[in-house]
């Protein structure tokens, strides 16, 4: 069973170029970190697919195995694990953030 | 809760060569914003620094003297820049 929810995890993960786990939705987070995160991709206007963690208990603890990141919200790019609120933070603040957009959605 | 002092020694004995300053985010000695120049950091991206800090702190973490940490990480060439 914790199988399928890591499968499902991994599909989309590798399905949407951007992907974000989050407490609450984009338009009603749930938490200030989840909703920091949420503000910082809107700002760059590109598409991103996400999952309230919150609605489903598997999904919260199945994240926390397949990143091996004790916490939420993770933010995935280009099917990889980039990091929290803090690491998409501080990559926005150095100006890093956008050459990885930009490279996964091939400029 | 835990001391800045135990932070920064915990830190700085793991991480050779490291600086490490402390800041207590609600005055309550769980909520840490932790800023750290290290050497070690030197070619790892961010998520594999703060992987690194996480996996030092890992027993304060998970005891709850640690109750939340917010990680600054930088190499020291990157700290010098911020500086300049």
């Amino acid at each position: 069973m914790a199988d399928d929810v890591l499968a499902k995890i991994d599909e989309k993960v590798k399905n949407n170029k951007i992907m974000l786990y989050m407490k609450g939705t984009p338009d009603f987070p749930q938490c200030g970190f989840s909703a920091h995160t949420v503000e910082i991709l809107k700002s760059y206007g590109v598409p991103f697919g996400s999952e309230d963690v919150l609605a489903d208990p598997s999904v919260r603890d199945g994240i926390k195995k397949y990143s091996n990141w004790p916490t939420v919200p993770q933010v995935y790019i280009d099917g990889k694990f980039v990091g929290g609120c803090d690491i998409l933070h501080e990559l926005h603040e150095r100006g890093e953030l956008e050459p990885l957009l930009k490279a996964a959605f091939g400029k | 809760m835990i001391t800045p002092e135990e932070i920064k020694t915990t830190l700085e004995k793991a991480l050779p060569g490291s600086t490490v300053e402390t800041r207590d985010l609600t005055g309550g000695g769980d909520h840490w914003q932790v800023i750290i120049v290290s050497p070690v950091f030197e070619g790892k991206g961010l998520l594999e620094q703060h992987r690194l800090v996480n996996e030092v702190l890992k027993a304060e973490i998970g005891d709850q003297r640690i109750h939340a940490l917010a990680l600054k990480t930088f190499t020291p060439a990157q700290w010098e820049k911020l500086g300049s």
